[in-house]
C-alpha cells in the first residue's frame, strides 16, 4: 500500500503540533519518523491511524483520498498502530484481547481464534500463552500480542510508536527481525523513534520532524551528524563531567529485601556517598522502583537494614525519612506528586510553615520567588494540572526543601523536551555539588550513562553490583538489562 | 418431617432472594461496563411501587412488571446521561436519585398503600418439581423466580462466551483500548447501564408482586444497599453475585426462624443483622491478608484469593471521550 | 453578543428551579391535585405566623450543623453518608447522660452537649476506621452504621429505657426539666442551639479557608497519594475529619433531644442527615452558600406537612422538591460545561 500525507495540520489549544507535514511511504519499506519529544511524531501517527482528527490536510491511500473518524476505520482501510504504552486490556487474557473486535458473530469461537493466534506467533517466533492474563506479560510480549492482533485484522501498514522503550535486548532483536520480515512481505512500516541508532539500524528512509514541521528526509545510509543537525537544528557536545569530591557514605543498604505479591527483590547491598549520582537501569518492573520506594521510606523492608546518615531507618515511618532529608519525586507527576485542583500557591502553603492559621501573603511570596527561580511558566494562582509536563517537573523541584541529603527521582525527564531535560539536569547537578546524593531511574540509556557516577542494573528482581558509569556504553548496558553480561 | 421443613425453608430462601439476585445482576452489568448505579435503594422502591400500582390498575401482573423495568431503565438513563454525557459525579447523582425516588414512591404510591392487589401465580414446573429435594426447592415457585435463574445464566454466558460480553468487559476495563478496537464506548455504556437498570426495576416488581406482596410506605428500604454490597462481595462475577444474594437471603430467613427461639434477644438486633453482616463481609473481602494469601500459602493461596477477592473493573467511573 | 451570553447564563441558572416547578406540577397533576394550591400551602405553612417562622429556624439548626460537618469530610474527599447515624449516636449519648447522671441544673445542659458531640464523634470514627484501616468504602460503612444506630435506639426505647406507661411509639419518658433547653417566648425555638449552629458554620468556613488543617484536608481530598508523599498523615487526618463531622452531627442529634423532643424518639435524626447531603451538594462545597440553601430547604421541610392536613397529599412532596432541585442543578451544571467546551472548540 502506498500512503501519502499532504500538508497535515493539527493544533491543541495554542500548540501547533503538526504544522503542514507532507510525507510519502512506499509499499514494503521501513520508514523512520525521527524527532525529539514534542516534535509532533506521535500526533502525526495518531492522525494516520484514526485516533485523532486532523484540522486540515489530505491522506491518500494508493492515490485515493481517505479520511478516518476512528481507529476502527483506519484498521479497515489497512492501517494499524502500536502505541508506546500498548493499548490492550490488562485484565483480560491474551486470547480475549486477540479476539476482541475481530469478530462480529454473537458467540465467541475461542478454538479457531487460538489456532490463528498460535499460528501467527509461530511464524514470528513469539512465545505467547493464549490463556495468561495480559497484566502478567512483559512490555515486549504485550507488543508482540498487538503485532499479531493487527496482522490478523489484515493490516497492511503498521505504525510503531517508540517500540523499543521498556523492552529487553533479545526482544528488540526479535522485533527488528519481525519488522524486516513484514517489510519483505509487502507491509509498510512506520517506525517512530527519537533514538538515532535504532533508526540507522532499521530504516531505509527517515523523515525528521522538528517543531511540527518536516526538517528533512534522508535515504539510507545515514550520517549521524546530519540527523542530529536535522533533529535539533544544532550540534550538541557532551559536556565534560565536572570533578566532584564525594563525601561521607550517606545511604547504606545491607542485604535488604523488598517483596510484593508480584516480585521479590532480595540481597540488595549498596553504599551511596554524599554527592554521588546512582543510576538505576532495568526494564520497567524489574525491581528498581521497589528499591527507590524502600529508600524513600514508602515501602518497608522485608529483610535487611537501611540506614541514612548513620541513622538506622529500617522499617521506620515515612515521616522520619522526610525529617532526615530524603525526598522522592515520582514519575506520575499528577497522580503521585502534585495535587490537581490546587494552585501553586496552595502547594507552597502546604509545604512551608507549621502554624495553624495560614499566612497567605507569605505563601504568595514564597510561591512567587520559587516560580521565578525555577522558571516555571505560571503564576501563584495557576492550577498545577494546567502546567505543561516540563513545568510540572520544575514546580516539583521548586517544592523540594533547600537542604536534602538524598534525592530519589523516578524518570526525572520522561516526556520532557530536550531543553527542559537539560535544565532539570543542570539543576540536579547543582544539588549534588552541594552534597545531595541522587538516585534515579530512566529508560533512556544515554541519560543513565551520561549523568550517573555508578549504575546498578536490575533484571527480574536481581540487582547487579554497581558498575562505574565511565566504563559502560549504552550498548553494553542494554545487554545487561536484558539479562546478558558482556 | 424434619427434612420437609428444611426443604420448605430452602425453597422460601430461594424465593425471597430472587429480588436481590435481579438487583445484584443488574448492578453487576452496569458496573462491569464502567457505570456505578448508586440509586438502587430508591430505584427498587419506585419500581416496586410502580409495578404494584400498574398491576392493580390494569389487573395484569405483566403490565406491572414491564412498567417497573421501564422505571428502572429510565433512572439508569438519568445516571448514564449525567455521567457519560454531562460529566457529573455518578455518586452524587446516584445518591440524589436514591432519595428522590424514595420520596416519589411515597407520594405517588399513597393510594396503593396496603390495598389488596394482584400477585404472581404460583406455577410449579411439571416434571422438574418431581425431582426429589431439588424440585421443591427450585421449581415450585412463580415465573419471576424462574426468570431470576435465567438472568443468572444468561448474564454469565454473556460475559464469558459472547462477543458483546467481551466488548462490555473491555469497555469497563479500558475504554480507550475498546475504542481502538472499533467499539462505540459510550453507546455500549448507555445500553448496558439501562439494561442493568431494567433488571433493578425487575427486582422491585419481584418484591411487590412475588415476595413482599403489595405496597406500603418505604416497602423495600435497605435492600438496594445490600444489593450494592453483594456486587462487591461477589467480585463482579454474576455467579458469585447470585451466590451472595442467596447467602444474604438465607441468613435473613435464618434470623426470622431463630428469632422465636431467642426471646431474650430483642427484635431490633435481628433488624440490624443484615447491615452488620454487610459491613463484615465488606471488611472480609477487602482485608489486607487476602492480598498476601499466595505468600502465606503457596499451594492454595492463589485459588483462595480468587474465591474471596474480585477486582473492580479498572475503568469503573472513568469517563471516556474520543479525540 | 455580551448581553445574549449573560442572558443565557441567567436562563441556565434559573433552569433548575423552573424545571423543578414543572416536574413537581406534573407529579401533582398526576396525583389529582392543584399545583398552585400545593405550593402556596407549603409557603403559608412555613410563614403563616411567627411561631411557624420559629419552626423554620428550629429545622435550620440540625441542617446547619450536619451540613457544616459534612463540608469537612467532603473537603477530604469523603462521602460521609453516616451523618444520620452520628446524629442518633449523639442523641443516645445525651439521653444516657440525662438518665444516668444525677447532675445539678447548671451542669446538665453543657454536659449533654459534650456527650452528644462525643457520641457522634465515636460513631463517625467507626466509619472512619472502617474506611482507613478496613478499606470499606465510607458509603457502605456509614450506611450500615445508620441502620445499626436506628436499631440501637429502638432496642433502648423498647428495652432498658422503656417509658413507664409502655407507649413505646412516642419514645422514652420526657427528660427532667433541667435537661430542657430554654425556649424563646411561646415558640419552639431555643437560643443556645441557634448560636451553636451559627458558630459551627462560621468555624468551618474559616477552617477550610485559612487553616493548615483545612488545606491538608483539601489536599487529601484532591489527591490522597500525593498528599501522603508530601508527608501528610492522611489516615490520621481522615479520621480527624470523620470525628469532627461526627461531633457536629452528634451535637445536632443531642439538640434534637434536649431542645425539640425533650426525649429520645425512634427516628430522632428525622432524615436531616440525608437532607444535609443534598444541601452540601447544592452548595458546591462552599460554606458561605450553605445558610441560604439551608433556609430554603427548611422552609420546604416545615411547610410540606401542611399538604397532608389540607390537601390529603403525602408530605413527601417536600422531599421530591428538594431532590429534584439538586438533580436538575447537577444536570444543568453538566449542560453548561458541555456548552462551554463546545464553544471553546469552535473558537479556538
Amino acid at each position: 500500500m502506498h500512503i501519502e500525507l499532504q500538508n497535515i495540520h493539527k493544533s491543541f489549544g495554542t500548540v501547533h503540533a503538526n504544522a503542514g507535514i507532507s510525507l510519502e511511504i512506499r509499499e514494503g519499506t521501513i520508514q523512520g519518523l525521527l524527532g525529539e519529544n514534542g516534535a509532533g511524531k506521535t500526533t502525526l501517527a495518531k492522525i494516520l491511524s484514526g485516533y485523532q482528527r486532523m484540522d486540515s490536510g489530505n491522506i491518500l491511500i494508493d492515490h485515493k483520498p481517505v479520511s478516518f473518524g476512528s481507529p476502527a476505520e483506519a484498521i479497515r482501510a489497512g492501517i494499524g498502530m502500536l502505541h508506546q504504552d500498548a493499548l490492550d486490556i490488562p485484565a483480560l487474557d491474551v486470547l480475549d484481547n486477540f479476539m476482541l473486535g475481530s469478530d462480529t458473530s454473537l458467540f465467541l469461537s475461542p478454538r479457531q481464534a487460538k489456532l490463528k493466534l498460535l499460528d501467527l506467533c509461530q511464524r514470528f517466533g513469539f512465545a505467547l500463552d493464549p490463556n495468561t492474563s495480559v497484566n502478567k506479560l512483559t512490555v515486549g510480549e504485550r507488543q508482540q500480542l498487538e503485532i499479531v492482533r493487527l496482522l490478523a485484522l489484515g493490516v497492511r501498514v503498521m505504525i510503531l510508536d517508540e517500540p523499543t522503550t521498556g523492552i529487553s535486548s533479545p526482544q528488540k532483536v526479535l522485533l527488528f527481525r519481525t519488522l524486516h520480515r513484514l517489510a519483505s512481505e509487502g507491509i509498510s512500516i512506520i517506525f517512530v523513534s527519537h533514538k538515532l541508532d535504532e533508526i540507522e539500524q532499521l530504516c531505509s528512509e527517515v523523515t525528521v520532524l522538528r517543531q511540527g514541521t518536516v526538517a528533512g528526509s534522508v535515504q539510507s545510509p545515514f550520517s549521524t551528524s546530519e540527523l542530529v543537525m536535522l533533529m535539533f537544528g544544532q550540534q550538541f557536545s557532551v559536556s565534560p563531567r565536572p570533578g566532584i569530591t564525594l563525601g561521607e557514605p550517606l545511604l547504606e543498604l545491607d542485604d535488604a529485601a523488598v517483596s510484593s505479591y508480584r516480585l521479590n527483590v532480595a540481597h540488595m547491598n549498596l553504599s551511596v556517598r554524599a554527592g554521588e549520582v546512582i543510576g538505576l537501569a532495568g526494564l520497567e518492573g524489574s525491581g528498581q522502583q521497589m528499591l527507590m520506594r524502600a529508600c524513600a521510606g514508602i515501602t518497608p523492608l522485608a529483610h535487611g537494614k537501611i540506614s541514612i546518615h548513620n541513622h538506622d531507618l529500617t522499617n521506620r515511618p515515612y515521616q522520619e525519612f522526610l525529617q532526615l532529608g530524603v525526598s522522592f519525586v515520582p514519575a506520575a507527576r499528577l497522580e503521585e506528586g502534585l495535587l490537581p485542583g490546587m494552585t501553586l500557591k496552595e502547594h507552597f502553603a502546604l509545604l512551608n510553615g507549621s502554624e495553624f492559621v495560614i499566612n497567605w501573603r507569605q505563601a504568595e511570596e514564597i510561591a512567587q520567588r520559587q516560580i521565578s527561580e525555577y522558571n516555571v511558566v505560571g503564576t501563584p494562582d495557576t492550577l498545577v494540572q494546567s502546567l505543561s509536563g516540563g513545568n510540572q517537573q520544575r514546580a516539583l523541584l521548586a517544592m523540594l526543601r533547600p537542604e536534602l541529603r538524598l534525592l530519589i527521582l523516578e524518570h526525572p525527564t520522561r516526556g520532557l523536551d530536550i531543553g527542559s531535560s537539560r535544565w532539570i539536569w543542570e539543576h540536579l547537578l547543582k544539588r549534588r555539588e552541594q552534597g545531595t546524593a541522587i538516585l534515579f531511574t530512566s529508560t533512556d540509556l544515554d541519560e543513565l550513562v551520561e549523568y550517573s557516577d555508578r549504575i546498578v542494573v536490575f533484571s527480574s528482581g536481581i540487582m547487579s553490583a554497581p558498575v562505574d558509569a565511565r566504563q559502560v556504553s549504552s550498548e553494553s548496558l542494554g545487554y545487561m538489562i536484558g539479562g546478558k553480561s558482556t | 418431617m424434619a427434612e420437609s421443613l428444611v426443604v420448605q425453608t430452602l425453597a422460601s430462601v430461594v424465593a425471597a432472594s430472587s429480588p436481590l439476585v435481579f438487583a445484584g445482576i443488574g448492578e453487576t452489568i452496569s458496573e462491569k461496563v464502567g457505570v456505578t448505579n448508586l440509586s438502587l435503594d430508591g430505584s427498587i422502591m419506585l419500581a416496586a411501587m410502580t409495578g404494584f400500582a400498574l398491576a392493580s390498575l390494569s389487573g395484569s401482573v405483566w403490565v406491572g412488571i414491564v412498567g417497573a423495568m421501564v422505571v428502572g431503565a429510565l433512572i439508569a438513563l438519568i445516571i448514564a446521561v449525567s455521567n457519560i454525557s454531562l460529566r457529573q459525579d455518578q455518586v452524587a447523582v446516584g445518591f440524589v436519585l436514591t432519595l428522590l425516588c424514595a420520596d416519589l414512591s411515597s407520594f405517588i404510591g399513597k393510594p396503593f398503600v396496603r390495598i389488596p392487589g394482584p400477585s404472581m401465580a404460583h406455577m410449579p414446573i411439571p416434571g422438574l418439581v418431581q425431582i426429589p429435594i431439588l424440585g421443591p426447592i427450585f421449581f415450585n415457585h412463580d415465573m419471576l423466580v424462574y426468570l431470576s435463574y435465567v438472568a443468572i445464566a444468561l448474564t454469565s454466558i454473556l460475559f464469558k462466551h459472547t462477543q458483546p460480553g467481551l466488548k462490555l468487559r473491555a469497555v469497563g476495563e479500558r475504554p480507550e483500548a475498546a475504542f481502538a478496537r472499533g467499539i462505540n464506548v459510550n453507546r455500549c455504556r448507555y445500553l448496558y447501564t439501562m439494561l442493568g437498570g431494567a433488571l433493578v426495576g425487575l427486582a422491585g416488581a419481584t418484591y411487590s408482586l412475588s415476595v413482599k406482596l403489595g405496597w406500603s410506605y418505604r416497602h423495600t428500604a435497605g435492600f438496594g444497599w445490600i444489593a450494592l454490597a453483594i456486587v462487591i462481595f461477589g467480585g463482579w462475577n454474576p455467579l458469585r453475585v447470585a451466590f451472595g444474594a442467596y447467602l444474604f437471603g438465607a441468613l435473613g430467613s435464618l434470623a426470622s426462624i431463630l428469632q422465636p427461639s431467642f426471646p431474650n434477644v430483642p427484635t431490633q438486633v435481628f433488624q440490624a443483622a443484615p447491615f452488620a453482616l454487610m459491613i463484615l463481609t465488606l471488611l472480609l473481602v477487602n482485608a489486607e491478608f487476602i492480598e498476601r494469601l499466595p505468600l502465606y500459602m503457596p499451594k492454595f493461596g492463589n485459588a483462595l484469593q480468587r474465591i474471596l477477592q474480585g477486582k473492580p473493573p479498572a475503568g469503573l467511573g472513568k469517563r471516556f471521550e474520543s479525540d | 453578543m455580551k448581553l445574549r451570553e449573560r442572558l443565557s447564563a441567567c436562563a441556565l441558572s434559573a433552569a433548575p428551579f423552573v424545571l423543578t416547578f414543572v416536574f413537581c406540577s406534573l407529579i401533582l397533576l398526576l396525583a389529582g391535585a392543584n399545583p398552585f394550591a400545593a405550593f402556596s400551602q407549603i409557603i403559608s405553612g412555613a410563614f403563616e405566623n411567627y411561631r411557624k417562622i420559629a419552626d423554620v429556624i428550629v429545622a435550620m439548626v440540625p441542617l446547619l450543623l450536619c451540613a457544616s460537618g459534612m463540608l469537612i469530610t467532603f473537603a477530604a474527599g469523603l462521602w460521609n453518608i453516616g451523618v444520620e447515624g452520628q446524629m442518633i449516636a449523639g442523641a443516645i449519648a445525651t439521653t444516657a447522660v440525662v438518665r444516668l447522671l444525677p447532675l445539678p441544673a447548671g451542669w446538665m445542659l453543657p454536659l449533654t452537649v459534650l456527650a452528644g458531640m462525643l457520641g457522634g464523634a465515636v460513631w463517625g470514627l467507626l466509619a472512619g476506621l472502617m474506611r482507613t484501616y478496613g478499606k470499606v468504602n465510607e458509603i457502605f460503612g456509614g450506611l450500615g452504621l445508620n441502620y445499626i444506630a436506628t436499631a440501637l435506639t429502638n432496642y433502648l426505647i423498647f428495652g432498658p429505657w422503656k417509658p413507664a406507661d409502655g407507649a413505646t411509639m412516642s419514645g422514652t419518658d420526657p427528660f427532667p426539666a433541667n435537661a430542657w433547653m430554654p425556649v424563646i417566648g411561646d415558640t419552639r425555638a431555643s437560643l443556645p442551639p441557634i448560636i451553636m449552629a451559627v458558630l459551627a458554620v462560621l468555624c468551618v468556613y474559616l477552617l477550610l479557608r485559612n487553616t493548615r488543617w483545612g488545606l491538608r484536608l483539601k489536599a487529601i481530598g484532591m489527591n490522597r497519594l500525593a498528599a501522603e508523599r508530601m508527608g501528610i498523615n492522611t489516615k490520621a487526618n481522615m479520621l480527624l475529619a470523620f470525628a469532627a463531622c461526627g461531633a457536629l452531627a452528634g451535637l445536632a442529634g443531642s439538640l434534637q433531644a434536649t431542645a425539640v423532643y425533650y426525649r429520645l424518639i425512634p427516628s430522632i435524626s428525622g432524615g436531616y442527615g440525608y437532607l444535609a447531603q443534598l444541601i452540601v451538594l447544592l452548595s458546591l462545597l462552599r460554606a458561605e452558600w450553605v445558610p441560604f440553601i439551608v433556609f430554603f430547604f427548611a422552609v420546604i421541610h416545615v411547610g410540606s406537612p401542611r399538604l397532608e392536613l389540607r390537601l390529603q397529599l403525602d408530605s413527601s412532596l417536600g422531599g421530591i422538591l428538594q431532590g429534584t432541585i439538586v438533580l436538575f442543578f447537577l444536570l444543568m451544571r453538566g449542560i453548561r460545561e458541555v456548552v462551554k467546551r463546545r464553544q471553546e472548540r469552535i473558537n479556538g
